[in-house]
């Protein structure tokens, strides 16, 4: 696991064995966490998983029934949402249909009481931030999917939280559009310095976009670390099979390919496809294997093969070479580092 | 498209005909010069009984305490029926739906049964009959027009807006205030309206709650029976018919116009 950052320095969010349940369903089962000042922090896991959850705990929709929350050292439990110093970006935006779009932004300004002329030019500012200058006067029904989105980040901004929750917001996105938004937050975050609390149950996104990510599997979280550390060296199981795909090595399998007798993680693009009679490099099991299926992707060709004893696996290889085509044997050479040991099932 | 046949068309037109031709022969018989008996076709025709209209003093007695019990049941229905709205709108807790049910039953149970109901309740406790229990007995099917316009709203209204608000600094009353009011507002209209109106013109339920006052209907419902200056029932059942259809016909048009926007800006885009 990944200490928490550098503990000298309060943490902008911190949970210690929080737990929030919904009659007889766990949402939340003792998460404890610490996110740091100005960390891009990416909360990842399927459906169900607690996330969502976690987040609403920490804008003060939910209420922990155990455990202990604070923002910036300051506990939080029974205040309410208005009361504390972060602000959501919500799944379906939440933009006010009644409003018009600089109205929107405003109107955590009017709240507090603050001037129509200064929160005017404050609303015109956070609408240039996120690069929709001129859009004041329109309703938000007018406006794309995309732009509804930078309303409603603009909206957060404005109010200038400590800790901005961002709630699967590009999920509603298209493809090319969630790609841009994505550089586009990360790089709003650096240059605010803010800390973002990110939920998806997009590997992708969780992957490229943060600092760290939490794993999240029924409730709890099962790994939590920077992407590269999540990605090549899952903790358990389901990490291994929910970020990216993997090949999950039964204990009894690798030590016939000559390491420990442990349950491992194998990523497909590790394994190297052998010439027929090419030698196999160093630190390596050469394992021989049947092609059950090929498929194209692009940069890569996947190989779905079953080894003489039983093992099926998945092998990712450069696409340009001539690829094998199914019925085939092929020879394929797994490095014995590129078995990483898991914990567990969860 | 299919084209309506010839048949449908004439059903169409005789239903509306059925429903609509009996109120043009309350306007016509406002005018007629006989005044005992409804002769087709009038013998003559005179501007006259509404003069007797507007000299008569119990009919402005009724028209003033119509209105004023409309008005204080719509504005009591307003205020109880947004608020069981808010209440049973998106709440889960045990026994939400045998309550929903029990606060729209008035509407459903005859009139009789409600009158007879607060008739003997009023008794029992002793409450003597007034303009106070005239209004009560209106209320309770008020607030079951003002519950299901507001509900319907607030069902349609999306819960993180009002997550949304409170994230941005909002307390509850400013929520209210500044987002559920705007987005309900047009629904309370329409709703308020259609109570008054229902009020206005209410029958059964006032005989059974009402003391020496005559509401409206009431006075009219007397009036047939006198055998002299019939077409001044006429003359007011006029007056009826436009203070009860417009704003009928307002509650109509905000209400679409409501849903209608929505659905424009949506094809807009």
């Amino acid at each position: 696991m990944h200490a928490p950052a550098t503990s000298s320095v309060i943490p902008a969010v911190r949970f210690a064995g929080v737990a929030r349940h919904f009659g007889s369903v766990k949402a939340v089962d003792g998460v404890d966490l610490a996110i740091a000042p100005g960390e891009f922090f990416a909360m990842l896991g399927p459906s169900g998983s607690g996330k969502t959850t976690c987040l609403r705990l920490i804008a003060g929709f939910e209420q922990p029934d155990a455990g202990h929350i604070e923002i910036f050292g300051e506990t939080v439990e029974g205040l309410p949402p208005y009361r504390r110093p972060v602000n959501t970006v919500f799944q379906d935006y939440a933009l006010f249909p009644h409003l018009s779009v600089g109205e929107n932004v405003a109107y955590g300004l009017k709240v507090r009481g603050v001037a129509r002329a200064e929160r005017e030019k404050l609303a015109r500012e956070a609408l240039a931030l996120v690069k929709l200058a001129g859009l004041e006067a329109r309703r938000p029904a007018q406006l794309s999917g995309g732009q509804r989105q930078r309303v409603a980040l603009a909206r957060a901004l404005v109010v200038r939280p400590k800790v901005l929750l961002l709630d699967e917001p590009l999920g509603a996105l298209d493809l090319k559009l969630r790609e841009e938004m994505q550089v586009e937050l990360k790089g709003l975050q650096r240059a605010l310095g803010l800390s973002f609390v990110f939920v998806t149950h997009d590997q992708g996104e969780a992957l490229s976009m943060a600092d760290r990510v939490a794993v999240f599997n029924e409730g709890r979280i099962v790994q939590v670390g920077p992407p590269e550390e999540v990605y090549e060296r899952p903790a358990t199981r389901f990490v291994a099979a929910f970020v990216g795909a993997a090949n999950v090595i039964e204990p009894d399998t690798a030590s016939s390919l000559g390491a420990p007798a442990r349950l491992c993680s194998l990523r497909p693009e590790k394994l190297v496809l052998l010439p027929a009679d090419g030698a196999a490099p160093a630190g390596a099991a050469v394992v021989e294997a049947h092609v059950v299926d090929v498929s194209y992707q692009g940069a890569v060709r996947r190989l779905a093969v079953r080894t003489a004893a039983g093992t099926a696996l998945t092998a990712a290889v450069p696409a340009a070479r001539l690829a094998p085509a199914p019925g085939e044997t092929v020879r394929l050479a797994i490095p014995l580092a590129a078995l990483v040991p898991m914990e567990g099932e969860r | 498209m299919n084209r309506p046949s010839l048949g449908l068309k004439v059903a169409a037109l005789g239903g509306l005909a059925f429903l609509h031709i009996p109120l043009l022969f309350i306007l016509l018989y406002a005018f007629t010069t006989e005044e005992k008996s409804y002769a087709f076709p009038p013998p003559g025709y005179t501007l006259k009984w509404f003069g007797v209209v507007w000299g008569r003093a119990d009919i402005w007695a009724a028209v003033g305490l119509s209105l004023k019990v409309a008005a204080i049941a719509t504005l009591i229905a307003l205020v109880l029926g947004t608020l069981a709205a808010g209440a049973l709108a998106r709440a889960r807790f045990f026994g939400r739906e045998p309550i929903s049910l029990l606060f729209v039953l008035p509407i459903a149970l005859p009139g009789i049964v409600t009158g007879i109901a607060l008739r003997q309740a009023f008794g029992l406790m002793e409450i003597p009959f007034s303009f106070w229990t005239i209004v009560l007995g209106h209320a309770t099917f008020c607030i079951v027009v003002v519950y299901n316009n507001a509900v319907a709203r607030l069902r349609r209204l999306s819960p993180s807006l009002i997550e949304a608000s409170m994230d941005l600094g909002a307390d509850a009353f400013q929520t209210f205030r500044l987002v559920v009011l705007p987005n309900i507002g047009t629904a309370l209209l329409a709703g308020g309206m259609l109570a008054f109106a229902l009020s206005f013109d209410e029958v059964i339920v006032t005989t059974f709650t009402a003391g020496q006052q005559s509401t409206l209907p009431i006075w009219m419902l007397s009036e047939l029976i006198r055998p002299r200056q019939r077409p001044v029932t006429n003359v007011v059942a006029v007056l009826v018919i436009l203070v009860t259809f417009l704003p009928i016909l307002a509650a109509y048009y905000l209400t679409r116009e409501g849903g209608g926007a929505r659905g424009t800006n949506a094809a807009g885009k």
